[in-house]
Order: structure tokens, then C-alpha cells, then sequence
């Protein structure tokens, strides 16, 4: 702080004398001076030239010190302009009176021209620092400002990602209270293709922003996935392998997530570190823990990952609850827990299970009562009915699926110039996996087409024996006679055959995969076990492994598997 | 498909690292990965972390490999499996056969 700068100080005296003696002091001091005789132009001129400290007479004509004192510091407003009371007056009483109406400080006449000095100093100091407060401070409620707006902005943003999906269907009820902007719990429901409805709910560690960017990712996987037909457990997969990437370690997300069929009245669970949700059966109220029994998600690596499921089959009226720990830890005036006791005795005293869900929130606000929220609280009922009581979309799909049969083939042919080029497994696949109950069997499905087309290839367009890979030196002369002869190769195909069908319950694809070779004699090889002791024969076996039926049809030239499932789910 | 492989400081133990599809393809660096190895080394390792598929001539492959290690007397491991690879593994029974981690 610079008390060497030049300050602008009013002085007001009616007293020339007196005015003249305070002017030379100040002026000694190197500051400007602005002079008033009477308290009213001494306001005047503190409005006009905005002094930096002001040296006041207490009596003086026209208007006093103590009025005049009163205006400036009403103008001043935030700004601290030091008022100094210079007077003759010398009982309690007055001086008290100088302070009152708004004097710093006083200094009675006769007065050390040494002590005005210290004074002018002092106030100075005060007076910058007062100036630095204030410009801090507005500097602060302009950076709260931004932030506001900021967390605005992002909160829409995160809205529309972390929407509520299909929440508002007609057999949902839920309640979601942040603590702040951003919830740290996330809510999450979408209908998929085959109208069960998907739901997770998520308590990220810690509240707020850091919370909220991990929710962001979960969300935009949930619905990116879901409405295409992805599996829970394949959701659930990417989900924990996108968080475990990107978040640091110690953030992680406990969550549940449902898979709700409502035609078959069945519910698939996974619980990864959220307290207990409770089922709640319609009949005899019997309470049905729903335990966490996996990691939360973003702890473990993609290959740790557990995405075993529990499964339930309900009966309409069967309710199923899930909160996340806010509930558990809410804490009354005593600092106290709810606890999951409480929780267990308000679904007991219950009577009309359809007003549980208000029984439970009130039961849980009347608990905490005037003390101060810790976490965010969410609570979520699902009630299990028929397709049409759920939403439109869940009517349409069931509508849709009652004994509907999907039926397509198609052939693709692999022609001569391409088979040293080409690889149709990807295409394939891709038009396989457009269909959302086979999406979980990808890898199955790539391993059949992969061994049926590497046969037709290998054994059939170019004529390679297996028998040459009995040895090890057989082995690298079998894929060097492939790689010379699939450069020379001038005539041939292989057809790629594809049946699919499909029905309420189960579906069936056929896959059949001519080649232009020889063929082979399979009739006196059945019944046979497979060879496993060479280096060859293995793929066979997989497909018999994975596949319903594996044979082979026509002079041996044609393979056909068929790959059944089911798509109770 | 990249296939690189490493040899322990005492020349007892060599890591092969499969990148990507193991299929026929990678036949001849899977095979520069074991052979002529001075010493020969006493265990062997497959490490499948970066291997997105396998099919059935990798499974001949990996023989080939328990073979030149020894058959039976032979101390291979296969490690980092996913999930889909164990299950090729273990339908083609191969854990009578490595040790599959």
C-alpha cells in the first residue's frame, strides 16, 4: 500500500483561520486540498470532486458537521470515504454524536498537527483496503455469476443426456433429489425393441460436477444401446469398460440395472453396490431382498467383469423397489441413520400397498426433519402389469410379437477374383447382427461362419488336403500351398446360404455353404469320432459344439449347420 | 496381425504377445516366435491380451507349439484370455491340454 500517493482531501471550516492552518498541513503533505466553509457546500463538493478523505468541522453554519457527515457517507454508499471530525467540542456526549452520524474519528481542537498527520495516513490505509474488498468482492459476485451461468448451460446439456427416457410410463413412479445442480444419482429408462423396459439407476461417488461428467457416458451408452436391442449384459459391459477407462480410481458407480418383460412377467437383475432393493409381493407381502453382488461398476477391468443376472418371475401387483443409499443414510437432527430397518418397518406398517411409495418418501422427509441433507436421494417403484398398462410402445410391441413369425434367406456368392482379396465374414456379420436377439451370440456366430467358409475355401475351391497338416513342416506347406494357389485361382465359388426364422419364443437360422470342389465322402465317415490328435479337424467340433445340427449334404461339397435360441428374455 | 515375442533374462521362460486375429495368417511369425530359440527355453507363454479372435487353425498353431515344447512333458501357458476365447478354448477342450488363464 502506497500512503505516499497524493490524495484528494476536502476540508470544511467556517473558521478561515483554522481552514487556512488545516489547507497548509495537508498540502505540506503533498496532498490536494478542496475547501468548504459550511457543511452544505462541503456536500456539494464531495459530490462534484469525489475527495478521497474528508476533514469536517462539527459546527459550522448553514448546515453542521454531523448533517453534512450523514449526506457524504449516505452518497458514499460502498465507497469508504474516512470522515474525520475536527471540533472545539470536548464532552462525551458530542464526540459520540461525531460518530454517530457516520465520523470515523475525531480529533479535538487544539490539535497536533502531528497526530492530523498519522491520522490522514492511517485512514488511507483503511481506505485502500476497503477499495481492494470492494473490487475482490465484485470480482467474486461476477465469477459466481459466470459459474451460475456455466452450470446452466451444462446442466441443459446434461438434461438432454441424462434424460428420463420412458419414466413417465404408467407403472413407474419415482422420486430423484439432488443436492446440487447435478444429481450425483442417475436415473435411466429405456423401452427396447422387444417392449421390456430397461431401467438402471446409478449413485456416482461424490455429488456434483465430478459426479455428473461420469453420468454423462452412461447415459449416452444407455440410450445409444438400448433402443437397438443390445442385451442388459452387453449394456452393462460397455457401460463398466467406458467408466473404468475414463474415470480416476476411487470414482466408481454403484448401480442397478433391470430388464423388465412385461409379457412374460419376468425381471432380470443386476446389483453392483447399491443397497438391497426390495420386491414386494402382491400376494402375501412378502419382502424379497434384491442384493448387490457385483463390483459397482467402473472398478474392474473389461476381462474381470462379472455380468451374471438374478431373474424373478412376478405376478401382476408384484412391486419392485430401488433406492439408491441417500434413503439408508439419511440422517435425522441426532445425526442418526434411516437405516434399512425403519425402511422394513414402513413397508410393514403399511396398508394399501399403492400408497407405500408415499409412505416411504414421507417416512423418510419427516425422519430428517430440519437437519441438513448429505446425499442425494432417489427412490424408484416399478409395478409389474400387462404390456398395454405400461406405455403405447410396450402395447404396440406385444401386439406386434403375439405369434408373429419372422421368416428371410439370403445367398451371397463369393466369385473367383475375389477370394484372395475379399473376406465376406464381415458383411455377413453385420446383417446378422442387425438383428438385436442374435447380437449376444456374435462371437458364436463368427466362429461358425468363419470355420464353414475357411472349409469351402480351403478344402473345396482349392482343393487342400487336412491330412497335409499332420506334421508341423505339413502344417507351414498347407498354408503355403493356400496362399500359392489363392493367387492363381480362375474358377470356383462358394455360396453362402442363410435361413433365418423366427417366432415368439425361439428363432432358428440355417447357414449352408456350398463349395465348387470335390466334395468328400461323408457318409463313411460318420459316426465316426472327430479326429482331435492332429493339428487339424478342430473347427468341425466347434460347430458341433455351438450348433443345434451340423452335416453335410450333396456329394460333401455342401455344409449346413443349424443355430438355434431362444429370446426369453 | 503383429506377433512379437520376449525371452526372459535367463533364457528360461519366452512370452509370445498375439495383436489382433489369430489365424492362419500368423502362422509362420508364430512359429519364428518359439523356434530357434539358443537356449531352449523350459516354459512358454501365450499372451492373449490383444487377440480379438481365434479359429481352428490357431488351435492347430497352438499344438504345434505344446508339441515343439515337449507334448505331454510340455509347460505352456495361454494368458489373457476373453471371455469368447476361453469358450473356444474349452469346447475344443484344450485346458486337458495348457495351462489356460
Amino acid at each position: 500500500m502506497n500512503d505516499q500517493r497524493q490524495l484528494k482531501i476536502l476540508v470544511a471550516d467556517d473558521t478561515d483561520t483554522d481552514r487556512l492552518i488545516l489547507e497548509a498541513i495537508v498540502k505540506k503533505e503533498g496532498h490536494s486540498v478542496i475547501s468548504a466553509s459550511n457543511g452544505l457546500q462541503a456536500v456539494d463538493l464531495y459530490i462534484s470532486e469525489c475527495p478521497d478523505i474528508v476533514l469536517l468541522d462539527a459546527l459550522m453554519p448553514v448546515m453542521d458537521g454531523f448533517e453534512s457527515a450523514r449526506l457524504i457517507k449516505q452518497h458514499a454508499g460502498d465507497r469508504f470515504v474516512p470522515i474525520l471530525f475536527l471540533t472545539s467540542l470536548s464532552d462525551n456526549e458530542s464526540l459520540v454524536k461525531c460518530l454517530d452520524a457516520g465520523g470515523d474519528d475525531f480529533l479535538s481542537k487544539p490539535y497536533s498537527r502531528i497526530v492530523l498527520q498519522a491520522k490522514i495516513k492511517s485512514f488511507n490505509r483503511m481506505r485502500e483496503m476497503n477499495a481492494t474488498v470492494l473490487v475482490q468482492r465484485d470480482e467474486i459476485a461476477k465469477n459466481n455469476l459466470r459459474l451460475l451461468q456455466e452450470q446452466m448451460v451444462a446442466k441443459h446439456v446434461f438434461d438432454n443426456v441424462a434424460h428420463l427416457g420412458c419414466l413417465n410410463s404408467k407403472n413407474v413412479r419415482y422420486f430423484l433429489s439432488s443436492l446440487a445442480v447435478f444429481n450425483g444419482d442417475l436415473l435411466l429408462a429405456a423401452m427396447r425393441p422387444n417392449g421390456n423396459m430397461m431401467v438402471l439407476l446409478g449413485d456416482f461417488t461424490g455429488h456434483g460436477l465430478p459426479a455428473a461428467i461420469g453420468a454423462m457416458p452412461v447415459a449416452s451408452t444407455f440410450y445409444g444401446m438400448i433402443p437397438k436391442g443390445f442385451s442388459m449384459t452387453d449394456v452393462l459391459k460397455e457401460i463398466n469398460s467406458k467408466l473404468k477407462q475414463i474415470l480416476p480410481v476411487g470414482i466408481f458407480c454403484c448401480a442397478t440395472m433391470l430388464d423388465v418383460n412385461f409379457r412374460r412377467k419376468k425381471i432380470t437383475i443386476w446389483n453392483g453396490g447399491l443397497p438391497a432393493g426390495f420386491l414386494l409381493k402382491a400376494k402375501d407381502k412378502e419382502i424379497l431382498p434384491i442384493k448387490s453382488t457385483h463390483l459397482p461398476l467402473g472398478v474392474l477391468s473389461p476381462r474381470a467383469f462379472k455380468d451374471n443376472c438374478d431373474e424373478y418371475y412376478l405376478v401382476n401387483g408384484d412391486k419392485l423397489y430401488l433406492w439408491s443409499d441417500g434413503i439408508h443414510e439419511a440422517r435425522n437432527v441426532m445425526g442418526e441413520m434411516f437405516g434399512e430397518a425403519r425402511l422394513i418397518d414402513v413397508f410393514q406398517a403399511n396398508k394399501d400397498s399403492n400408497r407405500l411409495f408415499d409412505d416411504i418418501i414421507s417416512g423418510v422427509q419427516t425422519y430428517i426433519g430440519d437437519s441438513e441433507k448429505d446425499d442425494d436421494l432417489s427412490l424408484l417403484e416399478i409395478t409389474m402389469v400387462d404390456p398395454e398398462d405400461v406405455n403405447e410402445y410396450a402395447l404396440e410391441t406385444s401386439i406386434k410379437k403375439d405369434g408373429a413369425v419372422v421368416a428371410w434367406d439370403i445367398c451371397f456368392e463369393v466369385k473367383p477374383s475375389s477370394f484372395k482379396i475379399f473376406d465376406p465374414l464381415p458383411i455377413l456379420i453385420n446383417v446378422i447382427m442387425e438383428i438385436p436377439s442374435l447380437r449376444s451370440y456374435n462371437s458364436a456366430l463368427y466362429t461358425i461362419l468363419a470355420e464353414l467358409y475357411a472349409n469351402a475355401l480351403e478344402h473345396g475351391v482349392l482343393g487342400l488336403d487336412s491330412a497335409l497338416k499332420n506334421s508341423s513342416e505339413g502344417f507351414s506347406h498347407y498354408y503355403e500351398l493356400r496362399n500359392e494357389r489363392i493367387q492363381n485361382i480362375t474358377e470356383g465359388f462358394v455360396k453362402i446360404y442363410i435361413d433365418y426364422w423366427t417366432a415368439d419364443i425361439d428363432g432358428r437360422l440355417v447357414i449352408r455353404v456350398e463349395d465348387s470342389g470335390e466334395g468328400f465322402d461323408y457318409k463313411s465317415r460318420m459316426g465316426a469320432s472327430l479326429q482331435t490328435t492332429g493339428y487339424s479337424g478342430r473347427g468341425i467340433a466347434l460347430m458341433e459344439r455351438m450348433c443345434e445340427s451340423v452335416r453335410y449334404l450333396g456329394k460333401g461339397n455342401i455344409a449346413e449347420v443349424v443355430f438355434v435360441w431362444t429370446n426369453d428374455d | 496381425m503383429a506377433i512379437t515375442s520376449s525371452v526372459s533374462p535367463d533364457g528360461k521362460q519366452v512370452t509370445i504377445f498375439i495383436q489382433g486375429r489369430f489365424d492362419f495368417s500368423s502362422h509362420q511369425d508364430f512359429r519364428n516366435a518359439y523356434e530357434h530359440l539358443n537356449p531352449t527355453p523350459s516354459q512358454y507363454r501365450v499372451d492373449l491380451q490383444g487377440a480379438s479372435y481365434l479359429d481352428s487353425s490357431a488351435l492347430g498353431m497352438l499344438l504345434l507349439l505344446r508339441d515343439h515344447a515337449g507334448g505331454d512333458q510340455s509347460n505352456v501357458q495361454i494368458v489373457n484370455c476373453s471371455q469368447d476365447v476361453k469358450k473356444i478354448l474349452a469346447i475344443s477342450n484344450f485346458e486337458q491340454l495348457f495351462e489356460i488363464f
